[in-house]
């Protein structure tokens, strides 16, 4: 009995780790962006959309707080790389280069990682409406307002520049769908605590999630002239076992760098 | 009414435009105006607008590095207030452009040439944490004593766009005030962080007014925005509030200020101070402060790295 109850509790508290992790380090990622965006119109929208993303990986933290898992500041501050649930596709750099001295980021591999992982989360939401975890149903809701324009936004950036016939536009938006798609499966991962997830009723199996997606966003790949059967991979490992890159450390020691200074402080 | 001001000789369109302004009606876009004021708005407003660009890059190396996630949402939102600001008041200017057939894209490239001006006295590395609270807590409460005194302004879309900014420069003052009381009652390293920040950014706040008259920098624009009625206090006027409002808050919490020679003159009401180095302010507009031209470059790398993106996005030429 105490062994089933605590397996259930780490399958909720890793699904959770992975949820805020995501959205943290995505967040991160386009909060880098800020003042580098195509045009002003869009860096307003972008970093409201970040703002959200960050808000969202704080319920997350949030509700591992209120299940004895400690301080959501040091949850998402505090812990090294290899104990990071996100998936791996959403830690890659922008671009090469300091988003202070001299990013050369690349605006295809934004939209076309925004809206993939935007829609997959907008999926992952919509089964988590019926969790046997109420407060993660709870939390649900509200994400998924938000979602909602965050989804139209990088959806209708994808349109654009693949369906804008401009060469270069969608040579580098193929390049980036190519880039995204082979690490796109660890956002579908649902790690070691798979199966006891699906069991309880947490979320829906990873399979079926995938599915999901694959039939929402190949309508869209289709309607720009981009052929496919879309393919997810796993290139560089799953993120959700704490396999990660450079790239994760480094954001981290960004993230942290006050935090770290003095962890009992207060800020 | 158009017919008759096409009729109209300049000098009398002139008398009633001034006549307007005097009796405290509003300016709209396209109304007819002296060619000074709008080429005085478009300095103003298009230098306000890009300084609030420009001034989103400094805050935002701090955006990721906020010590707690409620400090990471405080500061993302500011930094997106800014743009915003930046969005707005870049419209404002636009529409005051349209006589001269030029466009946004103008104005970024005179951004680069240097020949559009922003507010630079604050691009300085920033270097801490408690940089970033006293950003919030003095630079945009400097800000906002200087966007105050133009709320009024005659010209009425500067005048809406004022008070909508003003709003939200108040939240902006108390995020940073917020940030600043925690490390004030924080640990040694952290109070002595406010220090620091104080000590480095006095002589900027200073400079932000402006010079007292056109003697120390050689120029000023202050006397053609008053005849105008686009604002109504001098600079030394605003700086002089900046020290009623700021100075005693900043001894209240145990902090000194860089300046021996700062006091309240009973008999004369007003702050003596020691003048900043004005010499600085001329070199600063001429884009030579010390992080000036990397934040410029970062713009600069971003217009280039987008200009696809611009290419793809523009409408078909058939
Ligand atoms: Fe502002
Ligand atoms: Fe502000």
């Amino acid at each position: 009995m105490e062994n089933n109850s605590s397996l259930e509790n780490t399958a909720i508290k890793e699904l959770l780790l992975q949820l805020a992790d995501d959205d943290f380090i995505h967040s991160y990622r386009g909060s880098e962006w800020l003042g580098l965006a195509p045009h002003i119109e869009e860096d307003v929208a972008s970093s409201s959309i970040a703002q959200d993303t960050m808000g969202h990986a704080a319920i997350f933290f949030k509700l591992l707080e209120e299940l004895g898992e400690g301080d959501a500041d040091q949850l998402a501050h505090d812990r090294p790389a290899k104990e990071r649930r996100n998936a791996i596709i959403l830690e890659v750099v922008n671009g090469p280069g300091n988003y202070m001295e001299d990013p050369d980021y690349d605006w295809a591999f934004a939209v076309v990682r925004n809206y993939l992982y935007t829609q997959a989360k907008a999926i992952k939401i919509q089964s988590l409406h019926s969790s046997s975890y109420e407060p993660l149903a709870e939390v649900a809701q509200k994400v998924q307002m938000e979602l909602y324009y965050h989804l139209m936004h990088w959806k209708t950036w994808f349109i654009q520049l693949l369906g804008s016939g401009h060469e270069e536009a969608v040579s580098r938006m193929k390049a980036a769908i190519e880039k995204t798609l082979q690490d796109f499966q660890g956002v579908f991962s649902l790690g070691h605590y798979r199966v006891e997830m699906v069991k309880q009723g947490l979320i829906e199996d990873e399979a079926v999630l995938l599915n999901k997606w694959i039939q929402e966003v190949t309508p869209v790949f289709e309607s720009v002239g981009v052929a496919c059967s879309i393919k997810v991979g796993m290139v560089k490992g799953d993120g959700r076992t704490g396999q990660h890159t450079e790239d994760l450390e480094k954001a981290l020691e960004t993230l942290s760098e006050v935090y770290a200074s003095d962890k009992t402080a207060t800020w | 009414m158009n017919v008759l001001l096409n009729d109209m000789a300049e000098h009398e369109k002139l008398d009633q435009f001034i006549a307007r302004i005097k009796a405290g009606e509003k300016i709209e876009a396209d109304d007819w105006m002296p060619e000074d004021y709008r080429g005085t708005l478009i300095k103003l407003i298009s230098m306000h607008g890009i300084s609030e660009i420009m001034g989103a890059l400094p805050e935002k190396e701090w955006v990721p590095k906020a010590p707690t996630l409620n400090r990471k949402l405080g500061i993302m939102a500011k930094v997106q207030d800014e743009m915003g600001h930046g969005q707005l008041l870049l419209r404002v200017a636009e529409d005051l452009l349209k006589p001269y057939n030029k466009k946004r894209d103008d104005l970024m490239q005179d951004l680069f040439t240097g020949d559009l001006k922003f507010h630079n006295v604050f691009h300085m590395e920033s270097k801490s944490w408690g940089d970033a609270g006293l950003i919030g807590w003095l630079v945009d409460g400097a800000a906002i004593i200087s966007q105050t005194n133009m709320l009024g302004a005659s010209y009425g879309p500067y005048a809406r766009a004022l008070h909508r900014i003003c709003a939200e420069e108040v939240f902006h003052a108390q995020h940073g005030e917020a940030i600043i009381m925690a490390l004030a009652e924080g640990t040694e390293e952290q109070r002595k962080m406010v220090q620091d920040s104080i000590d480095y950014w006095w002589e900027s706040l200073l400079l932000f007014f402006g010079p007292p008259s056109k003697n120390e920098v050689g120029s000023s624009k202050q006397d053609v925005t008053i005849k105008y009625r686009i604002r109504t206090s001098t600079n030394e006027e605003l700086r002089q509030a900046f020290f009623s409002k700021y100075v005693k808050r900043i001894l209240s919490l145990g902090y000194t200020i860089p300046d021996e020679t700062l006091r309240f003159d009973k008999d004369t009401e007003t702050w003596i101070y020691q003048q900043p180095d004005w010499g600085k302010l001329k070199i600063i507009a001429r884009n030579e402060g010390p992080r000036s031209q990397q934040r410029l470059n970062l713009r600069r790398i971003s217009y280039e790295n987008n200009k696809w993106v611009r290419e793809a996005l523009a409408p078909k030429v058939i």
